[in-house]
């Protein structure tokens, strides 16, 4: 296996509200910032992800070409998924050794539509979206299923939302108060709140890793696996993907100093540790994780670039970053991470 | 720049909706719906999937062309309650989500339930369909508008219709009430003075021959506070009391008033309130109720 490492992450200061600007205004920043840092003006590979569900509007993708520059012509591919995939997407590319870096980079506005709904559109169109099964009502069922104990679930919240008060990349959201429940078991901040943002992550392989980064964040695993769409015939308790997914990636060879999990809903974090079987020492989204900003397409792509940015500053060994895909945590990636 | 954001109202949509094919295991299971009756494919290991797929996600194997009825009750296994509805759900008031595993099937179907509360949801919770109406089933998950749960209550109406008469003693002790006099009856051999009015004592059974009259003032020896309406009592709470009428040697009930409720207390003094002499009848009615006189406490 290639030799292959995160050398650069970039992200948006995230809103909670439309800022006014369109896609490739968005992006064009931390694309930018990844160019500067690492001195690259191109890349071997740019892929990307993002939905056009967000922006209701067909091939939205492409437009978002612009912030990149596409003159000379480049390599490039996009998936209608998380920018986490683009990333996994990239690291197969770099596999093929015949160049050694890759620019990846997601986006979305959740603002402009009714990001609940829009996630409906993902259910099978026999079967699930026809009843209007909106985003919060089926990951309420699956807290259901859990039985999560709502105290565990309300420290969670507390956690991730004082960790993102202190990452100035998320959103600034108060402690949780006393509120009602959104769709009953989950209450509104057990929901990761409507954003807009970008991040991008730059990838290179060897050589030229060591080259641009001090302490590069080398790839020693990455896996993903998917389980059966309809919530009927799976135990939404359990997240045997992520559990599979976290096995081939080797998540447990070693400690782990830090995960960023891609855990839209409080309740997604007691399944993902579990599935993950991540040590009681673990430090968990330090960064306040989704609940503390979720741009989606961009916040299972930033987990991996948070989880990182700890070995790219020296301050941990190995990590490992979660992202996320689907109706009831349907499909996972894991990416373990290394000094 | 101009000082307003500037926005426009965007809408995506296929006008009248996607034709889809459904392929025949989809398709068999929408037109048993139509039909009014659920059904579920077995797989090659003998399970029951409900809705139909066309391959066994345990396997990847193809299904067998095996449908079997299942259902229509069944039982939840996890919920959600959706308190606001929106505008897409197939409820207008609050409801349930439910993974419903109909009886004969092995897997689970989401659908809605409508439940009167949140608090007639729970695991284990049985269910049934409601149907659509046969002229508006069409082939589609929503001709099962919702699952209803099954009926384990309902409610039985009691009522029978008499004419009584008070008996000797009360109708006696009415004539009084009538005109504004409470009429007791004495146990010689007891010496024992009761009132409401009675012909025998029902401590030691003599026949009571000797009446008296009491008057309307008395002692609360305990109370009640009620919080249930009452249509004799003027509001919620109300006050029903022990009055130990002046001269009596058993207390009689009745409601208390002009008084709040909290300041009712044992020992305190109160008076009979009468309605107009012109409005009184052979009733309790009557007496409005007793009310403090303003005297000290009786020590009791």
């Amino acid at each position: 296996m290639r030799e292959v490492a995160v050398v650069a992450f970039a992200q948006t200061r995230h809103t909670d509200h439309d800022e006014g600007l369109n896609e490739p205004e968005l992006i064009s920043p931390v694309i930018n910032e990844i160019k500067e840092r690492s001195g690259l003006s191109r890349f071997g590979f740019t892929c990307s992800g993002s939905c056009d569900y967000l922006a209701g509007a067909p091939f939205s993708f492409v437009s978002a070409l612009d912030a990149i520059g596409a003159w000379p012509p480049i390599s490039e591919s996009h998936v209608e998924m998380d920018a986490a995939w683009a990333l996994y997407e990239a690291w197969v590319r770099l596999q093929h050794g015949d160049i050694d870096s890759a620019l990846v980079y997601g986006y979305g506005k959740s603002s402009q539509g009714d990001l609940r709904e829009i996630m409906t559109l993902q259910l099978d169109p026999y079967y699930l979206a026809p009843l209007g099964l909106d985003q919060v009502s089926y990951a309420a069922l699956q807290a259901n299923a859990l039985g999560a104990d709502p105290d565990a679930l309300r420290e969670i919240v507390r956690r991730s939302r004082a960790d993102g008060r202190a990452n100035p990349y998320a959103l600034d959201l108060p402690d949780p108060g006393e509120e009602g429940y959104e769709v009953r078991p989950l209450r509104p901040s057990d929901v990761a709140p409507i954003t807009d943002g970008a991040a991008a992550v730059l990838l290179a392989a060897g050589d030229l890793a060591r080259e641009l980064a001090e302490h590069p964040a080398w790839i020693t695993g990455i896996a993903h696996r998917i389980e059966p769409h309809y919530l009927g015939i799976r135990d939404l308790a359990r997240s045997a993907s992520a559990a599979d997914a976290a096995r081939a990636a080797g998540v447990d060879k070693g400690p782990v100093d830090v995960a960023e999990l891609h855990t839209q809903f409080s309740h997604e974090e007691l399944i993902i540790r579990e599935a993950l079987g991540l040590p009681p020492d673990t430090v968990v989204n330090p960064s306040g994780g989704p609940l503390a900003a979720n741009p989606v397409m961009a916040t299972g792509l930033i987990r991996i670039g948070e989880a990182a940015t700890r070995i790219l500053d020296g301050s941990a060994g190995r990590v490992v970053g979660h992202a996320s895909s689907g109706p009831c945590l349907q499909q996972n990636l894991v990416t373990v991470m290394e000094a | 720049m101009p000082s307003e954001p500037l926005v426009a109202q965007h809408v995506l949509e296929f006008p009248g909706g996607y034709t889809r094919t459904t392929g025949p295991v989809i398709g068999r299971f929408l037109t048993e719906l139509r039909d009014g009756r659920i059904v579920g494919v077995r797989t090659a290991d003998d399970r029951v999937l409900v809705p139909p797929l066309e391959y066994d996600p345990g396997t990847g194997e193809p299904v067998t062309d095996d449908y079997v009825e299942v259902g229509p009750a069944g039982t939840v296994q996890s919920w959600a309650w959706v308190e606001e509805p929106r505008k897409g759900h197939p409820l207008d008031r609050p409801f349930a989500w439910a993974l419903v595993k109909l009886d004969g099937a092995d897997t689970s179907l989401v659908h809605a339930v409508d439940a009167p509360g949140v608090k007639a949801m729970r695991p284990g919770l049985r269910v049934r369909p409601r149907w659509k109406p046969e002229s508006e089933r069409v082939g589609h998950i929503t001709d099962i508008a919702c699952f209803v749960p099954e009926v384990t209550t309902m409610v039985s109406v009691v009522r029978a219709e008499y004419s009584i008469q008070p008996g000797r003693s009360l109708a006696r002790f009415l004539e009084g009430v009538r005109d504004g006099i409470f009429i007791a009856g004495r146990c010689t051999r007891c010496d024992k003075v009761y009132v409401p009015f009675r012909t025998t004592c029902p401590q030691c059974g003599s026949v009571i021959g000797e009446e008296l009259e009491l008057p309307d003032t008395g002692t609360v020896t305990t109370f009640a506070i009620n919080n249930l309406p009452d249509p004799r009592a003027p509001e919620v709470p109300f006050v029903s009391a022990y009055i130990m009428i002046d001269g009596a040697d058993v207390p009689m009930i009745a409601l208390m008033g002009d008084v709040p409720a909290h300041e009712v207390r044992q020992g305190m003094r109160v008076k009979a309130v009468w309605v107009p002499p012109e409005e009184r009848t052979l009733s309790m009615t009557n007496i409005r109720w007793f009310a403090p006189t303003g005297e000290p406490d009786v020590e009791l």
